[in-house]
Order: C-alpha cells, then sequence, then structure tokens
C-alpha cells in the first residue's frame, strides 16, 4: 500500500527520505555497471508482477514479491524497489515525490533482511526451502505494512485507527503472498536453480 | 497501462524543459506537503488545476487519474472524522445491544483534517502531472541526472522504464496463454499456483534476457554512459517558470506559517 501525497508529517518525510538514501546508496556501490541491467530487468519483473492482481475471497490484491526480490538482489533491492516506486508515481501518480523515501524504505527493508535471514534457505538444497520461502513472502509484506501503519501512526494520533485497519486488512495479503512466494521459489528451483543464487557471484 | 497519455501536447509546459520542471515540481510538492491551513491548501489545489488547464490536459483522463489516487484518501476518510477529539458534528449510534465504545462521533477537527489532506493530496498530485507527466519517462530519466542524482540510479531508471514493456509484453502472452486454456481466477491453490507459475517464467524469461541485453551493451562498448540524441532544448523562459513556481510555493508556505489560525492537528 502505498501513502499518498500530503498525508504525513514533515518530520516523517525528512526520515523516510533520509533513510531510503542512505539505503540506495548502499544498493548502488554493490551493483557494478556490467549488472545494472540485470538489477533493471529483474525489477522490471516485480513491477510486472506487482500487476498481477489475486483475488481473496471477494476482494483482490496485487503480488508483491519483494521478500523475493530482496533474496535475489540482497541490497540492490533498495535501488530496484525505489525506481520502481518512482515509475509507478511517474506513471500511476500512486504514492509521489515527497513521499517516495518513505515508500522505499517501507517497501525495501523487508527484503534486504529477508536476504540475511532466508537466503542460505533459499538457494541450498534444503529441506526448508518451502517453509522459508512462505516465511519470506509472509514477513516481509507483514513488516512492510507494519512500517507502513507505523509510518501513519507517527504522522499524529489521528492516523492511529487508520493504521491499525491498514495492518489488519493485510493479514490475509500475508498469507497469500507467503503462499504464491513459496511456489514461485519452488517453481524456480525446478526450472532455474542458479537464478536464486545470482548475487553469490558479487557478495549482496 | 503503461503509456503515458499526459506527455503528449504541445503547451508551454510539455515543452519545457524537464530538468527545470522536475525541480519545481518537486519544490511545490515539498511547500505544499507541509501546510497546515485548510485554506491556504485550497489555494494550492487551485494553482495545481490551473497547471493542469494550461497544459490543456485531457481532462476524462485527468480525473480518471485523480480518482485512482483518492483511493488512499477515501480510505483515510472512513477513519480520520472519528479519530480527533473536538466537537461532534454526526454522531451513529449507541446501537441497543452493543457495548458503549462503539458509539461513533465525527468532530469538527477529525473532518478539519481529513479536508486538509484531500486538499493537499490532490494539488501535489495535480502540480507533479502538470509538471512532471509532461514529460515522458524517458525525459524524467535524463532530468533526473542533470539534477545531481547519482548516473547509475538515472540509468536503472531507464533501463527499467525500457525492459518494462518487454517484460509486461510477455507476462501477457503468458496470461493470453492461461486464458485461451479457460483458466479462471479463484480463491484457491490451483489460482496461485497458475500465478506463481506465470510469476516465475516471467522472471526467468527476464532472466535470461538480462543475460542477452548485458552481453551486448559490453560488445558496444557500453561504458556506463548513455547517449542521447536529443538535448533539452533549454529555453531561457524554462527556468523563470520554475523561479515562479517555486516562488508561488514558498509564498504559500509562508502564508500557511504566517496564518494566525494555523494550527497543528
Amino acid at each position: 500500500m502505498h501513502i499518498s501525497e500530503g498525508v504525513l508529517s514533515p518530520a516523517v518525510l525528512g526520515a523516510g527520505a533520509a533513510l531510503a538514501a542512505l539505503g540506495v546508496t548502499a544498493g548502488l556501490k554493490r551493483v557494478d555497471y556490467d549488472r545494472l541491467m540485470t538489477v533493471a530487468i529483474l525489477s522490471s519483473a516485480f513491477f510486472v508482477a506487482s500487476l498481477i492482481h489475486v483475488p481473496i475471497g471477494p476482494a483482490s490484491a496485487h503480488l508483491v514479491l519483494n521478500g523475493l526480490l530482496g533474496v535475489m538482489l540482497g541490497w540492490a533491492a533498495f535501488p530496484a524497489i525505489f525506481v520502481a516506486l518512482a515509475l509507478q508515481a511517474l506513471l500511476f501518480q500512486f504514492g509521489g515525490l515527497t513521499v517516495l523515501g518513505v515508500n522505499t524504505f517501507n517497501m525495501a527493508v523487508p527484503p534486504v533482511l529477508c536476504f540475511y535471514a532466508f537466503r542460505p534457505m533459499l538457494t541450498g538444497p534444503s529441506r526448508l526451502r518451502g517453509g522459508a520461502a512462505f516465511a519470506c513472502g509472509f514477513l516481509s509484506v507483514g513488516a512492510s505494512a507494519l512500517l507502513t501503519a507505523v509510518s501513519l501512526g507517527m504522522s499524529g494520533e489521528a492516523f492511529i485507527p487508520a493504521a491499525r485497519a491498514l495492518m489488519l486488512a493485510h493479514i490475509p495479503v500475508m498469507i497469500v503472498e507467503g503462499v504464491v512466494t513459496a511456489l514461485v521459489v519452488s517453481f524456480i528451483a525446478r526450472v532455474r536453480p542458479e537464478m536464486l543464487a545470482f548475487t553469490s557471484t558479487a557478495h549482496g | 497501462m503503461l503509456d503515458e497519455p499526459f506527455s503528449r501536447g504541445a503547451s508551454r509546459l510539455h515543452l519545457a524543459d524537464p530538468r527545470c520542471k522536475l525541480a519545481a515540481a518537486m519544490a511545490f510538492a515539498v511547500c505544499v506537503a507541509l501546510l497546515r491551513t485548510p485554506g491556504v491548501a485550497a489555494v494550492a489545489l487551485a494553482l495545481g488545476a490551473a497547471l493542469c488547464a494550461w497544459a490543456r490536459l485531457p481532462l476524462p483522463r485527468l480525473l480518471r487519474r485523480l480518482a485512482a489516487v483518492n483511493v488512499f484518501v477515501a480510505l483515510l476518510w472512513l477513519f480520520l472524522p472519528f479519530s480527533l477529539p473536538g466537537a461532534p458534528l454526526l454522531r451513529i449510534g449507541p446501537v441497543p445491544g452493543l457495548p458503549d465504545w462503539l458509539v461513533l462521533a465525527a468532530t469538527d477537527a477529525g473532518v478539519a483534517l481529513a479536508v486538509l489532506v484531500t486538499l493537499k493530496s490532490n494539488a501535489i498530485v495535480l502540480a507533479f502531472i502538470a509538471l512532471a507527466g509532461t514529460s515522458d519517462v524517458t525525459a524524467v530519466g535524463h532530468a533526473v541526472a542533470g539534477l545531481g542524482l547519482p548516473d547509475k540510479l538515472a540509468l536503472l531508471l531507464l533501463f527499467t522504464w525500457r525492459q518494462l514493456h518487454v517484460v509486461a509484453q510477455e507476462y501477457h502472452r503468458l496470461r493470453t496463454a492461461a486464458k485461451v486454456r479457460g483458466f479462471t481466477p479463484g480463491t484457491n491453490l490451483h489460482t496461485y499456483r497458475t500465478y506463481a507459475n506465470l510469476a516465475g517464467m516471467v522472471l526467468v524469461r527476464s532472466f535470461d534476457r538480462a543475460e542477452r541485453v548485458a552481453q551486448a551493451m559490453r560488445l558496444r562498448g557500453f561504458a556506463g554512459r548513455f547517449h542521447m540524441l536529443a538535448e533539452p532544448a533549454g529555453h531561457p523562459g524554462d527556468r523563470l517558470l520554475a523561479a515562479a513556481i517555486i516562488l508561488c510555493a514558498a509564498v504559500l508556505l509562508a502564508a500557511d506559517i504566517l496564518h494566525p489560525f494555523a494550527k497543528l492537528p
């Protein structure tokens, strides 16, 4: 869920922008010009994945797969997500200039954590792969929703009920995201296993 | 879906240097995001609408875009009016048989905050469409580098934008193939598995394409720089235009700070 323009308080916007700038810089440092195209294509693939709307009962949610992006890209997920969000802002006006920092931070921190937490289990020939992939998708979307709710809540007492509702609404999304991430990982593991270990050549 | 309906046109705003427009959009967005008085925010909204009118943007598409953007704002309207203490405007409940805390009261302070957020959000979006949306993404990508952001980031933006269409085509092809075979989505594991395989296939093919494209670029001697066919025109009036917009935004912010009734919600 992207926070729109004109909602958050200046302090939250400023902090988000500063933290996102740090993350993007750290991510760019780890990507050399040779791998820039790969990061760009994976970034656009995840952008396209976010166009897939999955039915959940009467409602639907779009896929995020940011946990999987983190496992594949490591810190490079930061610039990749920044670029994808900038394009969404330019093309659909979802999010926007002033909230770009906050939204990037909220969406990119969980993938980087997933990289450290789940990568060993997802890349190796592990029996835990299915469970780890589910946890990766479930937790990264959950953490992003939590960070979004916290940024809303920190912008003023008045936003706290809305933030709570946002968090609750994300619980079914987290489950679907976990299931789909587990299935995507099992697909890739069968079809192109070396893809999951992509960043090992360039240490994250 | 990935077209840029507002980037085509011949208005003064369409022709202006994207660097100047981006700088102006940024300043406007930051100033308006800081506003605290609904009156000043309404002036900002009028300014945003005036910019869109000046760019002669197609009204139906503009309204459709605004409606999509306001989904988040509508969500806030469900909660904000009831979330602040103040003079009650509308009371829902008490419903017999339900506990007392379920009584909802929309307060003047809550509604005022919701109105403020709505005005600010739409003002920024309108100005953003009129300023950034009137250049195509490629021009914006080059402008980003011109404004001092890292080259690598600008390249990443341009590459992603270029490949997005290719990947999206791939996705639509797979989707059509699924539909032709009678796939109807529902809330079940079969649907999730189908979508997961679809997303996985998009990822695998994109990954292969990335290898090929990177090799082709290396072969052609790519050394971290993109050569442009058309340099931005850089009309001297563009800087003036950007300065005028930035000045307007600064005046709005000053009016907000000096406003006697300005208060933090």
